[in-house]
């Protein structure tokens, strides 16, 4: 047996490393479908609670809406379970070309294509639309999927710092020689919840001849006035070269994402994106759900407009609170603890009083930045965002943090 | 020698240090190992280097390892004849 028992201590010294450094990730098993309220079993094998989920993407609370759950029924039936292929060999149905047709109508794009996920669509696009003779410059805080995307691909990489426009220009200028120049930034940042500046942007890539790419993960479907995305907030609907996005957030909570945008550009990833061209088609009880979504979107901005109601009550709630938070206007809201141990016992405390919500240390946020990320959704309901005020404002007050300020947390806790 | 030592270091903590980064860096302080500098903004520090002592550094020598602290980088220039 080639896994023998030298090998197995490698791997278990290396798991006791990530224990000791207290960065081991523990799933939460969860045993009711995904909603404002869930059932969580937590740790594994203790009795399960009902709890008020504020950490789930579900921005638009349509993971388990019945006209979703309904659609997706009707796909399985009609369409089947899998494929069995990937799309160009005998993977691509109807509904495959409808969502396509929808998303693009639906982002003011040229054309669009599907991917496994959006993790898979930002693995994808670079290499297919870039080479040697480019460049990608990338805002410091873009997702790891762009990241892990970029060092695939051969192009040259540089950076600029978090959303400093005046940074950008000078790497614009610097890179002035490049073929393809490619901005490549988040829409919403998913850790600080702020918009990416897509107006300025735009304005510099149109003065430098540079192509723009935003991931809108966390915003299609609520960002904007009619939740197409950060380019509808910033007033650059068309503008924008490649946006990609996923299904699995507010479009749904499945799986599934998209390269959208210059038909060509989308062209490009039929022909080359390796994660299009071998992985399995999205199945269609997925891609029957999404078009509902979508067409429930398109009909009323009802359940965007409750996400931006909620958000503003919970910014405001937290705010006068007491507790530190990233300004911002995203439902996205994180609440600023600085220590990474503080956030963890602040999360369990949270747990304790009904509340589910995570704290993100050390390497995921910077050092000194430990915080509980919370995230609103059109599922919840004012009497859920009364009763999570009422226990961050009492967790808050056991740890003695209300109306500090950063320095006075960091003076009780330390970094 | 530490006129050039201190505009490199200059030029590092304007380049890769947000406003309220309180982390010290001097001469010998990992850049690339350390963090400060990731592989992907390597690229400003070798264009940099290039522009102001008008030369050309190969990729094979713009090494991660060539470029993880002021000293190095000077330790670099010098097969350049740069002091």
């Amino acid at each position: 047996m080639a896994f023998n028992n030298d090998i197995r201590t490698i791997y278990q010294k290396e798991l006791e490393g990530i224990h000791t450094a207290g960065i081991f990730k523990e799933e939460r098993i969860i045993c009711s479908p995904q909603n404002a309220e869930i059932e969580v079993e937590f740790p594994a094998g203790a009795s399960r609670k009902r709890v008020i989920n504020m950490c789930a993407n579900n921005y638009l609370g349509l993971s388990s809406h019945p006209d979703v759950v309904e659609a997706a029924r009707k796909g399985l039936d009609s369409r089947g379970y899998g494929m069995s292929s990937v799309r160009f060999i005998c993977g691509t149905q109807d509904i495959h070309k409808e969502l396509e047709t929808k998303l693009t109508k639906f982002l003011g794009t040229e054309d669009t294509i599907l991917f496994p996920s959006c993790m898979d669509a930002n693995a994808g696009v670079f290499e297919a639309i870039l080479s040697e003779q480019d460049v990608m410059i990338s805002d410091r805080l873009v997702h790891a999927s762009i990241v892990d995307g970029m060092r695939l691909c051969k192009a040259q990489t540089d950076t600029f710092k978090h959303s400093d426009m005046g940074h950008l220009e000078e790497k614009l200028q610097l890179h002035a020689t490049a073929r393809v120049k490619l901005i490549i930034t988040d829409g919403a940042f998913s850790m600080d919840g702020d918009l990416a500046k897509l107006e300025q942007i735009v304005a510099l890539a149109e003065k430098y001849g540079a192509l723009v790419f935003v991931d809108d993960s966390h915003a299609s479907g609520f960002i904007g006035k009619t939740g197409r995305g950060t380019h509808e907030h910033c007033g650059v609907v068309g503008k924008i070269d490649i946006i990609t996005t996923t299904l699995g957030k507010a479009l749904g909570g499945a799986s599934g994402g998209c390269v959208s945008g210059r038909r060509e550009l989308v062209e490009m990833c039929r022909q080359k994106a390796r994660p299009y061209l071998f992985s399995n088609t999205i199945p269609p009880v997925v891609v029957s759900g999404a078009i509902a979504v979508l067409d429930i979107i398109a009909k009323t901005t009802e359940r965007r407009d409750k996400l931006e109601r909620n958000t503003a009550f919970w910014r405001k709630g937290l705010t006068e609170a007491g507790l530190i938070i990233k300004e911002g206007e995203t439902p996205i809201v994180p609440v600023m603890l600085f220590n990474a141990k503080l956030s963890q016992d602040f999360a369990k405390e949270l747990y304790q009083e009904g509340i589910y919500a995570v704290g993100f240390f050390f390497p995921v946020v910077a050092k000194g930045q430990a915080r509980i990320r919370t995230q609103l959704s059109a599922a919840h309901d004012q009497h859920h965002l009364d009763k999570a005020l009422a226990a961050f404002t009492k967790v808050g007050a056991k740890f003695g943090i209300l109306r500090k300020n950063k320095q006075q947390i960091i003076d009780q806790f330390g970094m | 020698m530490s006129e050039l030592k201190n505009a490199i270091l200059d030029y590092v903590k304007k380049e890769y240090l947000e406003e309220d980064d309180e982390r010290e860096v001097d001469f010998d302080t990992p850049l690339i190992s350390g963090g400060i500098v990731d592989s992907f903004s390597m690229v400003s520090l070798k264009r940099f280097l290039e522009t102001k002592y008008k030369i050309q550094i190969p990729d094979a020598k713009a090494t991660p390892e060539a470029f993880d602290s002021v000293n190095h980088i000077i330790q670099l220039l010098q097969e350049f004849n740069i002091q």
